[in-house]
């Protein structure tokens, strides 16, 4: 093999994953146009007109009885709604992803329900099922414990239509973690409620965090489902997404970004949360190979 | 601790994992359990563990009917395939699990508890690397690790699955040899399971060869190995 002369190596290698510089610039380049037109732009946009008249008049519109009204009751119902579909979540993805049983496959096709059927198909159904003029909401409007048109209905709506994501971030997880580690706390000794709060727990508890925190916007951000079951009374059951709509169709511009404004600025709070915690537990993180 | 396996099988739906199967393992033995995959040996192990329930049969520790004991209650020092180390936890914490999960009457002091996770870092000589986590440890470390937290439980006996399974063969040959050692020590009735027919000749004073659901052989590796009683049992063992 003597004879073979080697020949140079090419110009330049490039890693066989790799792109070419042109490719990989065109799709950095269409991942921030899109980024900029879908999310930047308007999220930009929408403080620019809650603060077109000033900030003064922008708080003052905040400090309205029927903004502070909307905002007290949607932080209410975030924090009714989402410690319920935790919980929920933790229960529903335990049993898939730890127990075999006969109607499985239909229990995952439920869960996932809210994310295919439209919120305000949602909104009706519960109008139906509970509103005055059905067997049992009439009975509990007489029982004085309305649901349509009153706070639980609102909990409801946000139910269902949040209850997806606590068990979808789980399950994966809980998936890929198998059983050994519980089986293991098992033969130690351990009862099934130690090992669901020793190993299960912990092992879930960044997906948890997630599912949560997402649970948390949706439930926030609501609108179709509890526009329908909410009625939209002023001081009573309109939530921040229903106010913002009212306040809008009544040309208050200014009033009606302002309220948007602090709806946006939850949901990057949770966001900032999310990421502070994640620097702060990197070393755990990495540990437990999980991100 | 004696133990006696009286006409267990197991059904998984409509397939037999085991036909019913009897087997004595005479206290203090270390025993193999020796077959391909699809044999039944890690449903039999498990079984024996409390980790799963026999379809029928019993099983006997010492001549008592422990077909019905919970797996907490069994008290079987159990290693896992992957070892099934507790991640999110350190390296000592891991191993003082099992005195932790007692109940508050029969849970030993914090001192005491120290005391024997240091022992048992000592006996499987690794005494400097209670502060770690599992995923900041060798495979070899790993299974040492989860050998001493099935220990710290004192059990009435040692179950392990495929415990070298995972690791090279230099390291296998070094841990063959600990888990000897830690046999002779404790003087534990030991069973493990493997696939590996050189593993289960070398180390065990009686190997159960199976295949299919079913025992094929029982006896010491030299008789097995002069005397093989079935076909599969002899292509198994030259294999």
């Amino acid at each position: 093999m003597s004879d073979v002369s080697l020949a140079g190596p090419p110009a330049r290698f490039r890693p066989a994953t790799g792109e070419s510089a042109g490719a990989r610039w065109a799709m950095i380049v269409i991942a921030f146009t899109g980024l900029a037109i879908l999310v930047f732009a308007p999220l930009v946009a929408v403080f620019v007109v809650a603060l077109a008249d000033g900030v003064a008049a922008s708080l003052q519109s905040l400090a309205s009885r029927d903004a502070r009204d909307a905002i007290r009751l949607t932080l209410t119902i975030a924090a009714i709604s989402v410690p319920l579909n935790a919980a929920f979540g933790i229960a529903a993805a335990w049993l898939i992803t730890k127990f075999d049983f006969r109607g499985k496959a239909f229990l995952i096709t439920l869960i996932d329900l809210p994310f295919s059927v439209s919120p305000v198909v949602a909104g009706l159904c519960i109008v139906l099922m509970f509103g005055a003029n059905s067997a049992i909401g009439g009975w509990l409007v007489a029982n004085g414990f309305p649901i349509v048109f009153a706070m639980p209905g609102i909990i409801l709506a946000t139910m269902f239509v949040t209850f997806p994501f606590v068990a979808r971030e789980l399950i994966p997880v809980m998936i890929e973690q198998g059983r050994a580690e519980e089986e293991a706390a098992l033969t130690l000794g351990a009862s099934g409620w130690r090992v669901f709060r020793t190993v299960t727990l912990p092992n879930i508890r960044w997906a948890l965090l997630y599912g949560v925190l997402l649970c948390n916007a949706r439930a926030m951000g609501e609108f179709g489902a509890v526009a329908v079951v909410s009625g939209k009374i002023r001081g009573q059951t309109a939530t921040m997404p229903t106010t913002i709509e009212m306040l809008y169709q009544e040309y208050l511009s200014v009033a009606a970004f302002s309220l948007a404004a602090v709806l946006a600025l939850l949901a990057l709070v949770t966001l900032l949360l999310k990421t502070a915690l994640e620097i702060r537990h990197a070393d755990q993180l990495a540990a437990t190979h999980r991100h | 601790m004696h133990i006696e396996i009286d006409e267990i099988s197991k059904q998984f739906g409509t397939t037999a994992a085991l036909h019913p199967v009897s087997l004595a393992l005479p206290s203090g033995a270390l025993v193999a359990l020796l077959g391909p995959s699809g044999s039944g040996k890690t449903t039999l192990l498990r079984i024996l563990g409390g980790l799963e329930f026999p379809t029928s049969g019993r099983v006997l520790f010492d001549g008592q009917d422990a077909t019905g004991v919970t797996v907490q209650e069994r008290r079987a020092g159990f290693v896992f395939q992957s070892y099934a180390l507790f991640r999110h936890m350190t390296v000592f914490d891991n191993i003082a699990y099992g005195l932790n999960a007692r109940p508050r009457a029969t849970r030993p002091q914090k001192a005491e508890i120290a005391r024997r996770v240091t022992k048992l870092l000592d006996l499987i000589q690794l005494p400097d690397i209670g502060a770690r986590y599992p995923s900041q440890l060798s495979g070899g470390q790993r299974q040492r690790v989860a050998l001493a937290r099935a220990l710290a439980i004192e059990p009435r006996m040692l179950l392990l699955d495929e415990p070298f399974g995972a690791l090279d063969a230099k390291v296998r040959r070094e841990l063959r040899q600990g888990l000897r050692d830690i046999h002779d020590t404790t003087g534990l009735t030991t069973v493990f399971v493997t696939h590996d027919q050189e593993e289960a000749m070398e180390l065990a004073d009686l190997v159960v060869v199976m295949s299919m659901g079913r025992i094929e052989q029982i006896g010491k590796p030299q008789d097995i190995r002069a005397r093989p009683a079935t076909p599969f049992v002899r292509d198994f063992i030259t294999a």
